[in-house]
């Protein structure tokens, strides 16, 4: 077995056995009081997981892409909000490792975050601007130090008060137009949350994802050289289509187990007699596995295109319609099959409180329509499909 | 054909600033051109040079300038294989 096959077989291993004894565990404690997921984030850290996909040269685990999807995947069948911030954390990893240059700020930081396993949030959705994380208001602005400050009125920010360090995109000065965006990192103690609301919500509710105020100060060298239209394009956007979908396919995968489950249970009771759930659950696999090949087809098109000189595969419209398309798929999918196996389960699917309760698998799905809207998404799909040649 | 493009981007590009005032390598992105009023500049120039942007030629960093646009272009109407 080669070194990289063993460094990702350790993290799998690591992070099933996160899942299934410490994230499941404390899950439906962490949905009933809207709590971060502390235990499931602490025992990551412990295996070195935030840093999984920094390059070894900076101390982190050097782990594929596909092996950090899977790590989402299995999160996701026990505890949907640990698997979330773990993969918005992974996000911002990934984009940062993707566009990184010699010798910069960026590659002491991502040394630091292995060394300290420092928890990375992201402030991109912005009041004001209906939604578009393509366009800014607040703006990096020159402060009379000579350093940089700035001001963003943030809609939702998850986890922001647990995270160490905050991505946050901006205009590039305050003369720049709404598109004319850069992405900074800063620091927790350099940040001021000011929190403007609460995070009693349906779904996701151990994401703890209130809106803030976010004030900072940094210095030119916290801010990302690439512009963030093309991090944007080349890793943001499919990075979180394929790792949130990766994280809903389990949510799904979990519900449909305990479907499953229920069918045998039943089947047990009364062998031989007919079973018309058994056949609704054939129906519901059906459901599954188009959406598994879907999250896996658009992996596996991502590393592919990674690959080429330049990722040049990746800045084009179709590549766009493309990984649009999965989040727009795998969200509504993913919650239909939750939706799928509440109609099996019936009451004891429906109580909170039975081997075999999906309400919350339900809540935790539908959130997933939500994140970047997926009627936007349309509207922007419509546009490209003007135009697009190959799709 | 520089006089084309622009003319492409007057009316559909909705920049900030007025075209006749940037020059043939500004970057239109941060004038103020959206990814959504790009593809109606691309639709545009599709229709009047009777061609086809091929997906290749459909990235952000080939709308990115009039002469990014021109080069481009250029390649199609020589009817360089694409």
């Amino acid at each position: 077995m080669s070194v990289v096959v063993e460094r990702d077989q350790a993290l799998l291993d690591a992070v099933l056995a996160i899942g299934r004894d410490v994230a499941a565990p404390n899950a439906d404690e962490v949905d009933r009081s809207a709590r971060f997921p502390v235990e499931a984030i602490a025992a990551l850290r412990e295996e070195r997981a935030l840093s999984a996909f920094v390059p070894v040269s900076l101390g982190g685990g050097g782990v594929s892409f596909e092996t950090l999807a899977r790590c989402c995947f299995e999160l996701g069948r026990h505890c949907a909000a640990s698997a979330m911030v773990f993969a918005m954390h992974q996000i911002q990893v990934v984009s940062i490792v993707r566009h990184l240059e010699a010798d910069s700020w960026f590659e002491s930081y991502l040394a630091d975050l292995a060394a300290e396993q420092r928890l990375i949030a992201s402030v991109t959705s912005e009041v004001g601007t209906g939604g578009d994380m393509g366009r800014s208001i607040a703006a990096v602005t020159p402060s009379a130090d000579g350093g940089l400050t700035f001001e963003k009125q943030a809609p939702t920010v998850s986890y922001g008060e647990y995270a160490d360090d905050l991505l946050t995109t901006l205009r590039r000065a305050p003369d720049a137009e709404p598109g004319d965006q850069v992405v900074a990192l800063t620091h927790r103690s350099q940040t001021e949350l000011e929190s403007t609301g609460t995070w009693d919500v349906l779904g996701m509710r151990g994401t703890c994802s209130p809106g803030y105020v976010v004030r900072a100060t940094l210095l030119p060298e916290q801010i990302l050289s690439t512009p963030f239209a093309r991090v944007a394009a080349e890793s943001v956007v499919p990075v979180s289509h394929i790792l949130w979908s990766h994280l809903w396919l389990g949510i799904a995968q979990d519900a449909f187990d305990r479907a499953r489950a229920f069918v045998r249970a039943s089947a047990k009771r009364k062998p031989g007699e007919p079973l018309p759930i058994a056949s609704r659950l054939s129906h519901l696999l059906s459901e599954l596995s188009m959406l598994r090949a879907e999250v896996d087809y658009a992996l596996r098109e991502f590393v592919n295109a990674s690959e080429d000189p330049g990722r040049e595969r990746l800045s084009t419209m179709a590549a766009a319609l493309r990984f649009n398309n999965l989040k727009i798929a795998a969200s509504e999918h993913a919650a239909d099959i939750c939706r799928g196996a509440l109609d099996i389960c019936g009451i004891v699917g429906f109580k909170n409180d039975t081997p075999f309760s999906v309400g919350r698998h339900l809540r935790d799905a539908m959130s997933a329509a939500l994140m970047i809207a997926n009627e936007r998404i349309h509207q922007t799909n419509a546009g490209l499909l003007l135009i697009a040649k190959d799709i | 054909m520089n006089e084309r493009i622009r003319q492409a981007l007057a009316e559909h590009a909705r920049l900030a600033t007025d075209i006749s005032l940037l020059s043939d390598e500004a970057d239109l992105y941060r004038a103020g051109m959206t990814s959504h009023a790009s593809v109606n500049v691309m639709l545009a120039l599709e229709d009047f040079f009777d061609v086809e942007f091929p997906d290749r030629m459909l990235r952000r960093d080939v709308f990115e300038s009039v002469a990014s646009i021109r080069a481009a272009l250029s390649e199609l109407l020589a009817g360089v294989p694409s």
